[in-house]
């Protein structure tokens, strides 16, 4: 049924590309995403797929090609990273709008200034408004399984709605590390025919395309995209349910860890999640009741699961990789503090970390100290910092 | 070659309707332009004019599948409609032959497009790629772009007292630079001159590989004439050898149109308000600039194509 190998998180997602087949590929090499394009080319080249390659000259054009492919009625993807994905920035909007079932691997990098090629998911984080569905990876078998069930979940009738998936560069896409991949076959029929209703190639039932709205129109097809958000949720958990069946591995909204019993817990999203589970192993070890959150589906929020997961914890922090700049801490904080604003029972002591920027280590030992910290907070019920760099000179 | 009566009896594929000014270029354009086309199409247009009065939600003056996604972006976008084309018609998903035309203004594909045409162009798709050249970014209202003619009164290029001579840039020549990409087929054309223009159309329809066509779309707001004459200003542009006529096939230059008698370009100028400050005395120099250089670029094509 499925193979165990060594793998870096590119070629396991070059790998599930592959299986996918989809019709149409439109991508621009950047660091650290250069790899996948590279294994399809050769895919390409070498006749394992029957895929048309489009070698774009740029980000903007990649996403403007797969966008018209995916509109002709083809399977279209592309890949990115970093100021690749920024420069896609004006036509993720129209992908979704348009409703196009596109999916795309994102290795997440930081953006410039300065220039940096390491991981931090600042170029996702900053797309989450984008209407893309937005779903992280932890290793390159969360990333391998993610994209798989990504077309699944972007090309469902209910949803129609462009799917990045995200891993961490350089930690995972560079990183070796042991995945099971399916065999051919098995993602073939799992992921299917796309079979559009409505598409330009179409040329019997001629249909216009990114029409102009005024404001007698505008709001109710954006009302409709929301709407559309509302079903993902749904969709995501059927599709993962499908994948247990082929695969033995369970996907959810999120990943509780050794969260039911905590009294404190840690929020984390991407690679970090591996270390932080180490930390919570070893923590437990010593009787300490602590817990760990890590979340999949970041677009849209699952919020309200989210908040019942973590209500009645005496303190939870949020790691963020990315900062938001508004002094209220980085993104997921920022969401998560509006999600456990309904949280059942008493408001729960909540703190940020934002780490790693540009792709530094986060060790064991600080998140060992956001666990200590979290623990002085459950004992006094104070917090004296509620927004912390963790690991910067100051 | 079909006649004019022939042509005229085929079925609109933009049809009226549509909310373009009386006396406006591009549909005009665009409908000579599809009348040459003689199996299935896809069209896809960059933002601008002929985009925003053809798709008003909940209408569309389009009776073929269009397309628009950006402004910068149609020659990426129905290269992924072409690649998608070929894509599913190796599959055995799609049995009929279609063609695929991409449109924009001069804004679209001169400036802020350019980069997206000319990797579409190098990258071969089997795709003919229309330009309407009105001159200026008319969508927007009027302000000056790299096909806004020198000495050109635009709301980004006015005439003031500092500045009386408007554009002072000479314009970018971008069937030139299509035929830089060594595309089997670029043509500029115009519809004044239906019978050149839909033949070009034809011939860049059947090579195999991207195509190119430049046409001049006169814009009554922009360059100010009575809309009545819109034809007329194409015709004096292309008899003052302004916008000379002329195909690049493989490489192979032909100038379609020789005018007999070649007139002065401030017969077509005069007859345009954007140009009218250039008629005050103080821009004399400037005017007989504008005549060098449209004698410049006449006397070099015709030795272009000379040489064979």
């Amino acid at each position: 049924m499925s193979k165990r190998v060594a793998i870096t998180g590119n070629e396991a997602v070059a790998e599930a590309m592959r299986q996918i087949n989809p019709d149409v590929v439109a991508a621009y090499p950047i660091t650290p995403q250069t790899e996948i394009v590279q294994f399809f080319a050769d895919f390409v080249s070498d006749g394992k797929v029957d895929t048309e390659f489009v070698t774009v000259e740029s980000e903007h054009s990649a996403m403007s090609a797969t966008v018209g492919a995916s509109a002709a009625g083809a399977r279209a993807m592309t890949a990115t990273s970093s100021q690749g994905l920024a420069l896609m920035w004006e036509v993720l909007y129209i992908a979704s709008g348009l409703r196009l079932p596109i999916v795309a691997p994102v290795v997440n990098r930081a953006l410039s200034a300065p220039i940096n090629i390491h991981c931090d998911p600042s170029d996702t984080m900053g797309a989450r408004d984008s209407g893309w569905i937005q779903i992280y990876s932890e290793d390159a078998q969360e990333a391998y399984d993610n994209l798989i069930q990504a077309v699944r979940i972007a090309e469902h009738p209910d949803v129609l709605l462009p799917t990045m998936v995200t891993m961490d560069g350089f930690i995972v896409s560079h990183g070796m590390g042991n995945a099971k991949l399916l065999n051919d076959d098995v993602v073939k029929k799992f992921v299917g025919e796309y079979e559009p209703e409505h598409y330009l190639l179409d040329v019997e039932n001629p249909i216009t395309v990114g029409a102009l709205d005024f404001s007698d129109w505008y709001f109710e097809h954006r009302r409709q995209l929301a709407d559309a958000h509302t079903k993902v949720k749904d969709v995501v958990l059927q599709v993962a349910k499908e994948f247990k069946e082929i695969s033995g591995r369970e996907y959810n909204l999120f990943d509780a860890y050794r969260l039911d019993d905590a009294e404190v817990a840690i929020v984390v999203i991407n690679s970090a999640a591996g270390t932080a589970k180490t930390v919570v192993d070893e923590l437990r070890e010593k009787g300490l009741k602590v817990g760990l959150l890590k979340i999949r589906l970041f677009r849209p929020f699952p919020h309200k699961e989210i908040a019942e997961a973590l209500s009645g914890k005496k303190a939870v922090a949020v790691l963020d990789r990315a900062d938001s700049l508004s002094l209220m801490g980085g993104p997921l904080y920022i969401d998560l503090r509006a999600a456990m604003y309904d949280s059942p029972g008493p408001r729960v002591k909540m703190v940020n970390y934002i780490y790693g920027l540009g792709g530094r280590d986060i060790n064991m030992e600080q998140i060992a100290g956001v666990y200590d910290d979290l623990m002085e907070i459950a004992k006094t019920g104070e917090i004296t910092q509620p927004v912390t760099y963790l690991g910067v000179r100051e | 070659m079909a006649s004019l009566k022939e042509l005229s009896m085929k079925e609109e594929l933009l049809c009226g309707g549509h909310r373009a000014c009386a006396g406006c270029a591009a549909p005009i354009a665009i409908r000579q332009a599809l009348t040459a086309v003689n199996t299935d199409v896809v069209v896809g247009c960059a933002t601008g004019c002929l985009e925003v009065t053809t798709t008003i939600y909940p209408f569309t003056a389009w009776n073929v599948p269009f397309i628009h996604n950006a402004f910068e972006n149609s020659a990426a976008t129905v290269s992924g409609v072409e690649t998608a084309y070929r894509a599913l018609k190796k599959k055995g998903k799609i049995k009929r032959d279609i063609q695929f035309i991409a449109l924009g203004g001069d804004g679209g594909t001169y400036d802020i497009g350019l980069q997206s045409l000319s990797g579409a162009m190098e990258r071969g798709h089997d795709m003919v790629y229309i330009c309407y050249d009105n001159q200026a970014y008319m969508n927007t209202g009027i302000q000056r772009s790299s096909a806004t003619p020198k000495g050109a009164s635009t709301t980004t290029s006015p005439v003031g007292s500092a500045v009386p001579s408007g554009k002072r840039q000479i314009r970018k020549d971008l069937t030139e630079i299509m035929a830089a990409h060594h595309i089997p087929y670029a043509a500029q054309a115009s519809p004044s001159n239906w019978k050149d223009f839909t033949g070009k159309v034809e011939k860049a329809l059947a090579v195999e590989g991207p195509a190119f066509i430049n046409v001049l779309a006169p814009c009554r707001l922009g360059w100010r004439f009575d809309p009545a004459e819109t034809i007329e200003l194409m015709r004096l542009a292309v008899s003052t050898c302004f916008w000379p006529l002329y195909e690049i096939e493989n490489g192979v230059v032909t100038v379609n149109h020789k005018p007999r008698n070649k007139k002065p370009v401030s017969e077509w100028m005069k007859k345009q308000g954007r140009f009218r400050h250039l008629f005050a005395p103080g821009n004399e120099d400037l005017l007989k600039e504008i005549q060098e250089d449209v004698d410049r670029n006449w006397d070099r094509l015709l030795a272009r194509e000379a040489m064979g």
